[in-house]
């Protein structure tokens, strides 16, 4: 396999080049069949994707202009779903709690995953590396819903082995999922915890490409530790950082089960998250309209979101 | 080198390797803390589940809870329904991928570049974000609550396409010319030369399919309304409901059965996985 790196989304130039000429009047029997097998293979993917996605896209955008609860016949709503969303507290919580939680998560992941990448890039025996990255990747296995019931366990504050840890170096017991000031921090922490094993993944994958020599060179010169990673390995590993920037983000953005299970939202409003709103408000309260609506505006937020660090990267990312 | 360097370069060595493993050491403990607890309470008596310190070893072990868990929930049945919906659309995703991805790598036909476009575009939609008429199609279809509700639409992989065109992209173009001109029509040349080299693309794809549906909760939940169609993820968070706080241990003699399988196919399919998971760029 050779691409274990990033994902290549260039138009595919190969094919370009050889793509037959236009319209010739009498196809061989061969490429008559070569199209046939054409069809028949894609026909799974392309109608699949057509049903469950397009189609879907265009739904939730006609939706999103309806007042809609399956059992009665659907009534012209306008832009007022769109004008509740700005409007309902709870749906701005949500955006808010999704805005803030995707921020510190994001940060929090990368931080930890390019520490402990740098970390185990170091010089170490084989066999312990390969612990370690096993060990950091592991989470990333197991099932969020699962592993969220767990931590509800070890969060509890009177019982829950976190304020245990936190006691013994002499901090009082935190209401982890029960105040409306921790609860977040505690959604966060779940989350990296079974996340950050993905950007570590991908750093390691960076640092790997990054040509040995340069950092001997950097040495030679006389950049060690900190001001070497700095000045010499993070601006050759800036693509990387893009794309498990621009990754987290989109996967932060559409957190649920985390939040679901841990605290169902509350305390109040104080976990909400977006996903969560089109969750209850399409499948607990038969408001298929506003949900579309809202999903649209995440699609929106997603997309805007990315742009806009695609953007910023031209000024931070150094192609080698 | 200088006379300096080596004297840097040894000082730097000295200290730091020992800190840096330390730490390390300190970083994997506590990500695997979680799970390590949650098997050695699974394995405690209740009365113990809530012992601070946490022990790992038990003082009684006993398997109580996984009677327990057997007695409340219909194990057999959650894992017999998550069974079939991983296994079927692991088995649909190396399928429709494959194909597809040789269709768009091998063969030549009208609206390749767009039909191709299309298939990178969907993979910028989150499933979150159509949730809405997605359930409302299967309904028309009557596949709400059902386990096919949860396999069809799953079939179709943007990401698995791209990954299987990639690869055989990556394939020599002279063997499928060399079978042409033996004779060999597009679907031989496919069937008895490309195919059989496509087995570790496929194996990512089945793997990365088997990892993300296994786990998966957010369709299941939204989806399946009755019990008996439930997954694992689902019956357990159920479970949990049901029995608040109380039996612990029961609980999570649930989650460690739940997570057999995925541990079973990180330690055999890790280098899969992994490949998998960076190239995919989308962890879901």
């Amino acid at each position: 396999m050779t691409n274990t790196q990033v994902p290549d989304v260039r138009p595919p130039r190969a094919t370009a080049a050889s793509a037959p000429p236009e319209a010739p009047v009498r196809l061989s029997a061969r490429d008559r069949g070569t199209r046939l097998l054409a069809t028949l293979f894609l026909a799974p993917t392309i109608v699949g994707i057509v049903v469950f996605t397009v189609v879907p896209i265009v739904g939730s955008l006609v939706l999103s202009l309806f007042h809609w609860n399956v059992i009665d016949s659907p009534r012209w709503a306008g832009a007022a779903n769109y004008r509740e969303v700005f409007t309902d507290s709870t749906v701005l919580v949500s955006f808010r709690n999704t805005l803030v939680f995707m921020v510190l998560a994001v940060a929090l992941q990368l931080l930890i995953a390019l520490t402990l990448a740098l970390a185990v890039n170091g010089r170490m025996p084989m066999w312990l590396r390969s612990v370690f990255r096993s060990a950091f990747f592991f989470p990333l296995v197991l099932s969020a819903a699962s592993i969220s019931v767990v931590m509800k366990y070890l969060f509890n504050q009177d019982f829950g082995v976190v304020n245990w840890a936190l006691g013994l170096i002499g901090i009082a017991p935190v209401p982890w999922l029960t105040s409306e000031n921790s609860a977040m921090a505690a959604v966060i922490l779940v989350y990296v915890w079974q996340q950050f094993g993905f950007s570590f993944l991908l750093f390691v994958g960076g640092l790997n490409n990054i040509p040995k020599e340069i950092h001997e060179a950097a040495s030679l010169d006389g950049a060690t530790g900190l001001r070497k990673h700095l000045h010499v390995t993070l601006p050759l590993l800036s693509p990387t950082l893009l794309v498990a920037t621009v990754v987290g983000v989109i996967n932060a953005l559409q957190v649920f089960e985390q939040p679901y299970v841990l605290t169902d939202g509350g305390p109040g409003d104080s976990t909400r998250t977006v996903v969560m709103v089109i969750y209850e408000s399409a499948f607990e309260q038969l408001r298929f309209g506003e949900a579309s609506a809202v999903g649209v505006l995440l699609f929106v937020l997603i997309m805007a979101v990315t742009a806009l660090q695609f953007r910023l990267s031209r000024r931070f990312v150094h192609y080698q | 080198m200088s006379q300096a360097t080596l004297t840097m370069n040894r000082t730097r060595h000295a200290l730091a390797p020992w800190a840096r493993i330390a730490g390390l050491t300190l970083c994997a403990l506590l990500t695997l803390g979680p799970v390590i607890w949650t098997v050695s309470t699974s394995l405690r008596t209740p009365a113990e589940s809530f012992d601070l310190p946490p022990r790992i070893i038990p003082t009684h072990p006993t398997v109580d809870s996984y009677r327990g868990v057997f007695d409340q929930i219909d194990v057999w049945l959650l894992a017999l329904n998550s069974t079939l919906v991983t296994a079927l659309i692991a088995v649909g995703q190396m399928i429709t991928a494959g194909l597809a991805g040789y269709a768009f790598a091998r063969l030549e036909f009208r609206f390749k570049k767009p039909l191709f476009g299309l298939v990178l575009a969907t993979m910028m939609v989150p499933l979150q974000v159509t949730i809405v008429p997605v359930f409302l199609v299967l309904k028309s279809m009557h596949l709400t609550d059902t386990l096919l509700g949860l396999i069809i639409p799953a079939f179709p992989t943007a990401f698995g396409t791209f990954l299987m065109r990639q690869y055989f992209l990556g394939m020599p173009k002279d063997l499928g010319e060399a079978a042409m001109l033996d004779g060999a029509g597009p679907w031989r040349t496919f069937r008895s030369v490309y195919a059989p080299l496509a087995t570790p693309g496929l194996a990512i794809v089945g793997v990365l399919a088997f990892n993300y549906h296994w786990n998966e909760f957010f369709r299941p939940l939204i989806l399946e309304t009755s019990g008996q169609n439930y997954t694992l993820p689902l019956g357990l968070v159920s479970l949990q409901g049901n029995l608040g706080t109380g039996s612990i241990s029961v609980v999570l003699a649930g989650v460690v059965l739940s997570m057999i399988p995925a541990v079973a196919v990180f330690l055999v399919g890790q280098r899969p996985l992994r490949e998998g998971i960076t190239s995919a760029g989308v962890n879901r």
